[in-house]
């Protein structure tokens, strides 16, 4: 049985949302279970913004996540904020172009990404959202990556169509990424 | 049909438009808005009417006309804006016309905060409004739960007469969920001869639509039908949902959302091995006292848990009637339990504590 739970944050405008609602309409997809809660708060102007995702092969039972299987935080204020919401043995993925300091956890894995470095060199800044989902995806690898791009495509629409390889790259690159450092 | 991945509230404004609701009004606050945001595009391309009112008090009197004239009539606000909405919505109860009221609550008191909170558990049970009456009021966990429930509402509302609230939280509202729409085609709606929608052929007596009775037989006699209809209500609408609770020694009672988060404390407990289970109300009103009453005889304790100060809490003792300790756990002002301090509490309950 395979339950994952999954916490996104960063910068309003980092595009962490819209990267937790990829995966959530990737495992629906693929015919699993999903949930995915934003913060709606104040915090959202000029803060951070963040977003819970549970993908299980089971019914989702709460859609809070306090024991992540793994926080993927794209700036500092959103790393003090989640590394302790890890489970032990959990995944951090950390902006590392962003996040100077390191975590103080020593008993959870940690992968540092320059999520804007890769994002840039696959044509854009603003896909480093894409980057850290592809990191994310090679590590816990619960979707395809093809869904994923599926997805996109589905979400972007006719417009934003041109944008679709660009993103696709970032996710590559990203998955890239993560074997590397994991290897 | 395919599940589609929708956001609570804007699965709460589709399944209404499935349900045939043709009238919308409402006025904007936080976490509802994409309700009356989904009903502005939908309602023009299915032929209906939205409209956004100058304030609740205009929203509210607009659904009771609405309702008056027999259409299916939706509102939707949040806690402060159901505050104001409260003369009106006692004036429809009185004058029994059928309407859907959503509240997808945020926590209080006063303005409070946008957050998700269970505070307006006793304004949505116990009155609001003043006078003798009751709505139905609804409680779903799930986005799935609350498309389902808001078209069940419709059929409720029509069959009683009487206005039904969708009771959500802001974490209802905003999270998005897969859902599949029980119904996709609007319902060939009951007849409503009593609608006041017309009397040119003078073909039926005229229908009135009234809520001011001034001599105390009338007026009792109203109250006296009204009664009779709760009654009915009582007798068949209850709705609960029970998890785990046959081999239970302890209970958790939680609504809504928090019953998902109770769920997962369930499962911790008994990987601990204490056996507890979960009672979760789908109707606040009318609320499953039986079912309290009866796991009473069972276990040893129950842990009432919401987000706010005890409300509900009052009707599970209300069942229970003293004869097993019922503890509390609430949170407040949009902070939401986890279910690590939810197993805390039954540890303790245990501890006799």
């Amino acid at each position: 049985m395979m339950t994952e739970q999954i916490i996104c944050a960063g910068f309003g405008g980092q595009g962490v949302l819209l990267a937790g609602q990829i995966l959530a309409y990737a495992g629906l997809e693929e015919g699993k279970n999903v949930s995915w809660l934003p913060s709606y708060g104040p915090e959202m102007r000029g803060g951070t913004a963040n977003c819970n995702v549970v993908v299980s092969d089971e019914e989702v039972a709460s859609p809070v996540v306090v024991e992540a299987d793994c926080a993927i935080v794209m700036n500092r204020p959103s790393m003090e904020m989640f590394e302790q919401a890890v489970k032990p043995g959990g995944l951090l993925i950390m902006n590392s172009d962003l996040i100077e300091v390191e975590p103080s956890r020593d008993d959870i894995r940690v992968l540092r990404i320059p999520a804007n470095s890769l994002a840039e060199q696959a044509g854009s800044v603003k896909a480093a959202n894409m980057v850290v989902l592809g990191v994310y995806n090679a590590c816990a690898n619960i979707v395809d990556n093809k869904t994923i791009i599926k997805c996109l495509e589905k979400l972007m629409g006719e417009k934003k169509k041109h944008l679709i390889p660009l993103n696709e790259k970032a996710i590559d690159m990203g998955s890239g990424e993560a074997k590397k450092q994991q290897s | 049909m395919a599940k589609v991945l929708m956001k609570g509230n804007e699965a709460i404004a589709e399944a209404a438009i499935k349900a045939g609701c043709k009238a919308f009004f409402g006025y904007p606050i936080t976490p509802q808005n994409q309700i009356p945001e989904y009903m502005s595009r939908r309602m023009p391309q299915v032929d209906g009417s939205f409209i956004q009112a100058e304030s609740e008090v205009a929203a509210i009197n607009m659904v009771y006309g609405a309702a008056g004239a027999g259409a299916r009539v939706m509102t939707s606000s949040s806690s402060p804006g159901i505050s104001l909405k409260q003369e009106g919505i006692s004036y429809i109860a009185c004058a029994e016309l059928p309407c859907v009221i959503v509240n997808i609550v945020r926590s209080g008191p006063g303005l409070g905060g946008i957050l998700p909170s269970q505070g307006d558990y006793f304004q949505a049970t116990k009155g609001g409004g003043h006078g003798d009456y009751h709505l139905i009021v609804l409680a779903p966990s799930s986005v799935q739960e609350a498309a389902d429930l808001v078209q069940d509402g419709f059929d409720l509302a029509d069959k009683y007469r009487m206005p039904v609230m969708v009771l959500g939280d802001g974490m209802i509202g905003q999270m998005m969920e897969p859902v599949e729409f029980k119904r996709n085609e609007p319902p060939k709606l009951p007849e409503k001869e009593w609608a006041a929608n017309g009397w040119s052929d003078k073909s039926k007596p005229r229908s009135v639509v009234n809520s001011l009775y001034i001599e105390a037989e009338i007026c009792s006699e109203v109250n006296r039908k009204l009664k009779e209809k709760y009654d009915e209500v009582i007798k068949n609408e209850v709705r609960v949902q029970e998890y785990m609770t046959d081999d239970a020694d302890y209970v958790i009672a939680a609504f809504g959302t928090i019953a998902r988060i109770a769920k997962n404390a369930a499962n911790k407990a008994r990987e601990q091995g204490i056996k507890v289970g979960v009672i979760r109300p789908v109707t606040l009103w009318p609320f499953p006292y039986d079912t309290f009453a009866k796991a009473a005889g069972k276990v040893k304790g129950m842990l009432d848990v919401e987000m706010n100060q005890g409300q509900m809490l009052e009707d599970v003792q209300l069942a229970v009637q003293g004869r097993v300790p019922v503890n509390f756990f609430g949170t407040q002002g949009g902070v939401i339990p986890t279910p690590a301090q939810i197993l805390d509490e039954i540890i303790k309950m245990k501890e006799g504590k």
